[in-house]
């Protein structure tokens, strides 16, 4: 495999699994937000 | 390929970094510190705590590989990281650790308080800046001091679910810091060539096998104390103080095999590993019967 091939490759690899966890990240946010709410701290 | 460490790092050596084994340590003491308190947060904010002090404990991973690639590179047990081995570069691994660390501490009080937010960064601090950075290479005091920075989990999962800080969580602090030198020494009295090599001055290599053993069967007396302790204390019911009794004998047993052994062939080494990986399951053991009894009770 080339170099270019390899960084391209890698780089969607981790483009994909920065936007899965940001995605993770805004769900969490949001069930934190409605817990705290919820015991109106 | 002629340069792996031009190429973008792999997500796996990314995830190395954080050393996910000793996370799952540190993770399952703080879950438990929570587990014990006497009020839960709800699910989401009693999972942000735990997710936090995962990340807290993988910042301190990455910071600490980060530091020591130097040493890691001269060890057989830990050439092969990302680091050493070239597949990473350095900078990214700082800019890795130090974002996790303040995302971490910031998650941790927004989600939960700032008590368990601030005892997470102490944590943290305490860990790179005092253990890896300034115990580490020049004391081989460097684990019983140091021992305090995985201790916090407990006191942090506890502090996440009540904002307080009590008797309990102290307790658990003191049992895991008073087990870490038992349990590292022994694996170090089997690795000390590799300590040796890269001239860090753990106790064999500075005291020798024989202080060693010594000090690893001293520390076992006030840890097996420690751990007991709950149970005389009220702050914990007859399942605890049994288990705990009979969890400490065995090891009280592993860690006198390891006195009586007067080998310094690290091949005729079997009671010091049979006490490192019993070290493992009785922390394990201990905390989920002290959670088991808390809910029972």
């Amino acid at each position: 495999m080339k170099l270019e091939d390899e960084v391209i490759r890698r780089q969607r690899e981790r483009a994909k699994l920065t936007a899965l966890l940001l995605g993770a990240f805004v769900v969490l946010l949001f069930f934190i937000t409605v817990a705290k709410i919820g015991i109106n701290w | 390929m002629t340069n792996p460490a031009a190429l973008p790092a792999d997500w796996r050596d990314i995830l190395a970094l954080t050393k996910p084994r000793v996370m799952s340590l540190v993770v399952f003491s703080g879950l438990a510190g929570m587990l014990v308190a006497p009020q839960l947060p709800p699910l989401a904010l009693g999972f942000a705590a735990i997710l936090c002090i995962a990340l807290g404990a993988g910042a301190c991973g990455a910071l600490n590989q980060w530091y020591e690639v130097d040493l890691d590179a001269k060890m057989r047990r830990t050439a092969s990281r990302p680091l050493p081995a070239g597949r990473m570069d350095r900078q990214s691994a700082l800019h890795f650790g130090v974002g996790l660390g303040v995302f971490s501490v910031i998650l941790m009080g927004v989600a939960t308080n700032w008590l368990a937010a601030a005892l997470l960064a102490a944590s943290i601090l305490f860990y790179v800046l005092i253990y890896t950075v300034w115990l580490k290479p020049r004391t081989p005091q460097n684990i019983v001091i140091g021992g305090a920075a995985g201790a916090f989990p407990p006191l942090i999962g506890w502090a996440a679910a009540t904002g307080q800080v009590d008797t309990l969580p102290l307790l658990l602090f003191a049992i895991v810091f008073l087990w870490t030198p038992p349990h590292f020494w022994a694996l170090s009295l089997f690795v000390r060539s590799d300590y040796a090599a890269a001239g860090i001055p753990m106790l064999p290599v500075v005291a020798g096998v024989e202080s060693t053993r010594r000090q690893i069967f001293l520390y076992s007396l006030p840890m097996a104390a420690a751990a007991v302790a709950p149970w005389p204390l009220g702050l914990a019911g007859v399942i605890y103080g049994v288990s705990a009794i009979i969890l400490n004998f065995v090891f009280l047993v592993l860690a006198a095999r390891v006195l009586a052994n007067g080998t310094a062939d690290p091949a005729q080494m079997e009671p010091e590993k049979h006490l490192f990986g019993y070290s493992v399951f009785y922390l394990f053991a201990l905390f989920t019967v002290l959670v088991a009894d808390r809910w029972v009770a």
